[in-house]
């Protein structure tokens, strides 16, 4: 097995693997560190902005990646859109929220380096998991051009190969000989990209789970009771 | 109806002396902490003043608290769906240096210094980034006994409507100290606002308690408070604020902050109110009639139906003893000489407030203002301290309350001097305010003379209706670092580990031996 079957195949499992056990353990065993850990109360200039076009950034390449590389080839061709038109929403998409959120996160890495109250308070991990998810948008910005150009050229062939890609390890079939012919870049990509979730649960990115939608249809008032909870 | 206990406080204005012993003794049983230095979850403020954080009462500014909505309440925040889309980032979140950097100093250095012609000075440090600090330009008490100059402190938002000028010149100066911690609200707009639910409020005594384990950091909360008494802790990343020394008010003690208040000022005890009630009540529209509709929440202990209500929903039989030896039942109901703060933030606070008399003795002495009939005692309109300025504060600006509580306090002044002086009962003060010489005698025992027991009436917690083995929880489970009995840190760990220590002064201070 050479390096790239072990990280086209191999390694996208232990990343799940750690992901989902370790984000259940430290669930199940560390309430307290299970946080956002924002950092506003120590410096609020420029946050705004720099957090709001990160977060919603990252939100929408998170659920752009869901969707373009998770729903099968067969429901795109049977709701009608054409492999021309997905790589085009692809692209531009990818260009709009990937151009946010690696442009928040910039700020928010400058900001995390070099306001003093915010650099005293940041972690080794805080500082190094921004730098990567920096990192894995300016190369997933990256790939846009070569994507421009097989778009341009009518060849929709990468983009179909990274979505079987992406099922035949979620259908625990790995094939990473699809990804043989592909860019450099791409690759490149996958690698940051794959290991956020490696990196997920031993950083502040667990507050992700804890997305708090649920608010929207909860009572104002939070009432908690000692009584009744022996069984009489 | 619904009936429920509350744990609530009234703080006797007319006798704080401003000496901060229950902020020290707060701050050194309960925040003494990495992360909270600059947290007092009990502050005592000079007014006029802006306050800690600074413009705390100005909900323009932090937009903290509840509003009438189309008549509906609804956080000043705006909806649920507002608050969430300002997650990432929270507008109307306070800075540190709203309250203020908090600080060290470096006093090993007056040891380690060379020997010079200048005496060593110990000079500032941050306790955040540990770094010198040219000047501490905020401090948690700045304004204290009017310090700094007047057009900074009169930006304090209860000085609207007064003829600022005025007041600043010294011979009509006036000053009263504030003390604070967290209300304990009986329509907390923490609670309400807390994305997570970590927030909530105790059903038994009405405790309000952040859930360490279960708050995300997401911050609505510290701007929700309009008291901005919930803080964030920024080495933990949670929420914190006064836990009403629930571990102690459980045993049936006083709060630590009460406990050691030196003018005694402070009163603990129970009061039943009516849960259905809440939303009604904390949507009256006009926010001066909003003190008046707190007091009818309140249910009375030696109301049978009251009674037989509390039995049914749980409450026990001490309790109700507890409820009907109130001190609280009896300055804010019996007397009315007590009133929530800021009652237009609509969270029906239960920390109450008996306003201060202002002293006017030299005036009076020259013949220069009027009096009541025994010559000695000032009427209400002309102490010194403007009525609109406390009823500012109190009432949402109503005055006749408030004038009608000093009057009372007066009287009762008038009242017992006449025994203490002139050896003979003089009762007509007491006849122009309407109060009885047994509530006179009464008013006096509660609120002149203090006793320890007739101060807290607390009854002890019920934990056998809790817990099946309640021996096996002996000794355990104060206020933990979350993670229930764990301090929540190991030496060890996979997952992040804690901050650098507690920033100190880097040089040690000379051990013995260097001398």
């Amino acid at each position: 097995m050479d390096l790239h079957n072990f990280i086209f195949s191999v390694y996208p499992y232990i990343v799940f693997g750690v992901f989902f056990l370790g984000s259940w353990i430290r669930f199940d065993n560390e309430q307290y560190t299970w946080k956002s850990d924002s950092s506003q109360l120590l410096s609020k200039k420029g946050l705004r902005l720099a957090s709001n076009l990160f977060h919603v950034g990252i939100i929408g390449l998170f659920f752009g990646h869901l969707a373009g590389l998770l729903i099968p080839h067969k429901v795109f061709l049977a709701l009608g859109v054409s492999d021309m038109t997905h790589q085009w929403v692809a692209i531009s998409a990818g260009t709009v929220f990937g151009g946010m959120c690696l442009l928040g996160a910039v700020l928010l890495w400058l900001r995390r380096m070099f306001t003093p109250r915010v650099r005293a308070a940041s972690r080794w991990m805080d500082i190094n998991i921004l730098g990567w998810l920096a990192l894995t948008a300016f190369l997933g910005l990256s790939t846009i051009p070569f994507s421009i150009h097989h778009a341009n050229a009518g060849d929709a062939s990468t983009m179909i190969v990274l979505a079987e890609w992406v099922q035949s390890i979620a259908y625990f079939r790995p094939d990473p000989d699809l990804l043989r012919g592909v860019d450099t870049v791409y690759k490149v990509h996958l690698f940051l990209g794959l290991s956020v979730f490696l990196f997920f649960p031993f950083t502040r990115l667990v507050h992700i789970w804890s997305a708090p939608i649920t608010y929207l249809i909860r009572a104002y008032q939070v009432v908690r009771t000692k009584r009744g909870l022996i069984r009489s | 109806m619904k009936v429920r206990a509350q744990f609530a406080f009234v703080f006797n204005l007319d006798k704080c002396i401003g000496c901060h012993t229950c902020s020290v003794t707060c701050k050194n049983v309960w925040t003494n902490r990495k992360g909270v230095e600059y947290a007092w979850w009990n502050n005592v403020e000079s007014k006029p003043g802006i306050g800690y954080p600074k413009q705390w009462e100005n909900q323009q500014i932090w937009r903290g608290g509840w509003e009438l909505k189309d008549g509906k309440l609804q956080l000043k925040s705006g909806s649920r769906l507002d608050r969430l889309l300002n997650i990432f980032a929270n507008p109307d979140m306070p800075e540190i240096d709203d309250y203020y950097e908090p600080f060290t100093f470096d006093w090993a250095r007056l040891q380690n210094a060379p020997l010079s012609e200048a005496a060593p000075t110990a000079r500032p440090i941050s306790q955040i980034t540990g770094e010198r600090m040219d000047k501490i330009q905020w401090g948690p008490n700045w304004e204290d006994d009017l310090a700094g100059e007047y057009d900074k402190r009169a930006k304090d938002v209860n000085m609207k409507g007064l003829e600022k000028q005025i007041y600043s010149q010294f011979q009509n100066t006036f000053h009263m100290y504030l003390p604070r911690i967290c209300n304990h609200c009986i329509n907390p707009a923490c609670v309400a606002a807390c994305p997570s639910g970590a927030m909530y409020k105790r059903e038994e005594d009405g405790i309000v308690l952040a859930d360490q384990d279960k708050c995300r950091g997401w911050r609505m909360c510290v701007s929700a408070c309009p008291y901005k008494k919930t803080f964030y802790n920024w080495e933990s990343g949670k929420a914190e604020k006064c836990i009403g020394c629930y571990p102690r008010v459980e045993s049936g003690m006083p709060t630590v902050c009460s406990e050691s208040c030196v003018g005694r000022i402070r009163y603990n005890g129970m009061m039943l109110y009516d849960a259905d009630k809440i939303e009604e009540l904390a949507s009256t529209a006009n926010p001066q009639d909003l003190y008046e509709a707190h007091t009818r929440i309140f249910l009375d202990p030696n109301d049978p139906k009251v009674i037989e209500q509390a039995r049914k929903d749980g409450i026990p039989e001490d309790w109700l003893d507890a409820c009907r030896r109130s001190p609280i039942w009896k300055m804010a109901m019996e007397w009315k000489v007590a009133f929530p703060l800021h009652p237009e933030f609509r969270t029906l606070p239960m920390v109450w407030y008996v306003p201060p008399l202002s002293p006017v003795q030299s005036a009076i002495d020259q013949g220069q203002l009027p009096t009541s009939p025994d010559g000695v005692i000032p009427k209400s309109d002309v102490l010194r301290m403007p009525l609109k300025y406390l009823a500012s504060l109190l009432t949402a600006g109503k005055e006749e309350p408030v004038r009608q509580a000093l009057n009372k306090m007066l009287a009762m002044r008038s009242y017992q001097r006449s025994v203490h002086v002139e050896g003979k009962a003089d009762i007509s003060a007491l006849d122009a305010v309407g109060l009885t010489e047994q509530q006179a005698q009464d008013m006096y025992q509660l609120m002149a003379i203090a006793a320890y027991e007739d101060r807290f009436v607390i009854p002890t917690g019920h934990e056998e209706v809790r817990l099946e083995d309640f021996h096996g929880f002996q000794g355990q489970n104060g206020f933990t670092f979350g993670n229930d009995s764990s301090a929540g840190i190991s030496a060890h760990s996979l997952f992040p580990e804690r901050r650098k220590e507690t920033v100190e002064p880097k040089e040690e201070a000379p051990s013995r031996r260097d001398y």
